[in-house]
């Protein structure tokens, strides 16, 4: 097993996702497959690679610091769940 | 017991770019809420960021500003968490690979100057706002800060008590304002600090167990919450007790640090490389020519002003506090030679009447210039010492040429020896005792007779000519 029930609650609590006993088990086996899998990589030699963070090979990509329109109001709120006035409203956050 | 203190900052600092660092979307403080957002940083799906060259740039000065090395390769990364401030569930930030490491800044420590490292300095997005005061059932969000370019500058845990912890922040913020990168306004969040805290033994050799120490929004809660908080760690450990590795928010009315509970669960951000966002790897000639024009910079000036106008160290520090101070004294220093002089004038009366007004130099109603022709007409002796300070204050006021103000007001010194010697004779003859005090070796006779006739002459008397006159005929 590359990967415990207990791993995939962790992963779980941190993307915010709430899974039944079944789904646990059943996510841990299709995880666990994938892991394995994925684990054959394991078999090359990388000591010379350098890591990739990018398969293109670009660089130094900008813009110009310049203001461009952004959206209206109204467009700005208009998927929100709740808003008020010109606020997205969300359940009360409290610090501390 | 004694114990070390160790003391690592993390300071944010808002870039002064038009536009936020990922889109067009404009980064000016104050619009209405949730009115400077697009699809980009709004976090809209299949939006594809493009990276603002502009804050390369000054994140590049900076770099250059603290002795840091440019990193040849550098590239963004997706630091994942949940927060209604932060729309698309992850900060575009740097983790490995940042743009800059291991430069440092040079404080002036108790002991004498001390260098402090700078472990990285990186770049990274703004998060919005929540909004909760007046709010029932929830609480508000405006995301027009989202998106804002920022640069984290991380010291080394070299900072060895809460004074020095200040010093460090005062340079940085001087040097952030010299270079022009950032407003560096603490009270608006445009510059910001996190202290990491903890106490050892003087012999222990690895660190103790630390306190990250956030919401300290001016330099004396930088210092008094450092103070509290290595109090509050010493009582612990004396008193046998463990130091939790924590988050504490600093009460500026309590005064006091407090546990923030709702962030006690352990942070695991899940960093990995940003596809939408191409290696950064800024060509050696773009560095070199942001090098050749970066400004002089506090430190440097600071050694100029002492060398070029011969100030006490004192004054150069001062004067060299804001890159708008120094250039003001500058400009006046350059209409009136006199160095020290202007170095009193505006570290004196000036800087009063600025502070009284809560008023910065850049709004300051007196030209430099203007204040130089004060400080000729007084040294030409139009004007006495005393009634300079009358004209400074119509000035301050109104705004008008010192010339202009002596006119109107007649106030021009009277120099003219018969018309101070008639006001003389009668303040001598006013006042017998007084003479006779001082032909019995009182001194203080005459300070009080120069005082009356001063007065009688509405300060414009020349007060070596009273002087001078008092003393041949008193003796007479």
């Amino acid at each position: 097993m590359a990967i415990t029930t207990k791993e995939v609650e962790y992963v779980a609590r941190l993307a915010r996702l709430r899974l039944s006993e079944d789904e646990k088990e059943r996510i841990t086996q299709q995880l666990d497959q994938t892991l394995d899998y994925v684990q054959q990589l394991n078999q090359l030699d990388t000591k010379d690679v350098p890591p990739t963070s990018h398969v293109l090979e670009l660089k130094n990509v900008w813009r110009e610091d310049q203001v461009q329109p952004s959206l209206p109001l109204t467009e700005t709120l208009a998927n929100a769940p709740q808003s008020k006035d010109e606020f997205f409203v969300v359940p009360k956050v409290i610090e501390g | 017991m004694s114990y070390q203190t160790v003391i690592g900052l993390e300071v944010h600092a808002q870039l002064l770019t038009n536009s936020k660092m990922f889109c067009g979307c404009s980064t000016k403080f104050g619009q209405q809420p949730n009115s400077s957002a697009c699809p980009v940083c709004l976090g809209m799906p299949g939006v594809l960021p493009v990276m603002n060259a502009k804050a390369v740039e000054l994140a590049l000065k900076v770099a250059l500003a603290t002795n840091c090395r440019i990193a040849p390769h550098s590239i963004m990364a997706r630091k994942n968490y949940f927060y209604p401030d932060l729309p698309k569930a992850y900060q575009i930030s740097q983790f490995e690979l940042p743009l800059a490491e291991k430069g440092w800044l040079e404080i002036e420590a108790a002991a004498g100057p001390k260098k402090i490292g700078i472990t990285r300095i990186h770049m990274e997005e703004d998060a919005g706002k929540l909004l909760h005061e007046g709010v029932q059932n929830g609480s508000h969000v405006d995301l027009n800060r989202c998106g804002t370019p920022l640069i984290e500058i991380v010291s080394e845990p070299e900072i060895s008590s809460p004074e020095e912890a200040k010093l460090y922040m005062q340079k940085l913020r001087d040097i952030l304002d010299y270079l022009e990168v950032c407003d560096c306004n603490m009270e608006e969040g445009s510059l910001r600090c996190d202290a990491n805290i903890s106490l050892k033994k003087p012999e222990a050799k690895s660190l103790g167990t630390k306190a990250e120490i956030k919401n300290m929004n001016s330099f004396r809660f930088l210092q008094r919450a450092l103070e509290y908080e290595e109090k509050r760690q010493a009582a612990e450990l004396e008193a046998g007790g463990k130091i939790i590795q924590e988050t504490r928010l600093w009460d500026s009315n309590r005064g006091i640090t407090v546990s923030m509970r709702s962030k006690e669960e352990a942070h695991d951000y899940r960093y990995f490389p940003e596809p939408d966002l191409v290696p950064i790897e800024p060509d050696p000639a773009w560095v070199e020519q942001i090098g050749s024009v970066l400004p002089e910079l506090p430190d440097a000036k600071k050694q100029r002003f002492i060398a070029q106008y011969g100030l006490p160290d004192y004054d150069a520090q001062l004067l060299t506090g804001s890159r708008a101070l120094a250039d003001y004294y500058e400009r006046c220093a350059a209409k009136f030679s006199d160095y020290k002089q202007v170095s009193n004038w505006v570290m004196g009366d000036l800087a009063y009447h600025l502070k009284q007004d809560n008023r910065g130099i850049v709004n300051c109603p007196i030209s430099p210039e203007n204040l130089a022709q004060l400080l000729d007409l007084m040294k030409r002796n139009v004007i006495s010492g005393k009634i300079a300070k009358t004209v400074f204050e119509e000035m301050y006021a109104g705004g008008k040429e010192p010339q202009v103000i002596v006119k109107e007001k007649g106030l021009q010194q009277v120099a003219d020896e018969s018309a101070i010697e008639k006001i003389v004779d009668g303040i001598i003859a006013g006042n017998p005792q007084a003479k006779i005090d001082f032909q019995a070796g009182k001194q203080h006779a005459l300070g009080f007779l120069v005082g009356q006739v001063m007065k009688a002459s509405k300060g414009k008397a020349n007060p070596q000519m009273v002087n001078k006159l008092l003393q041949e005929k008193l003796k007479a």
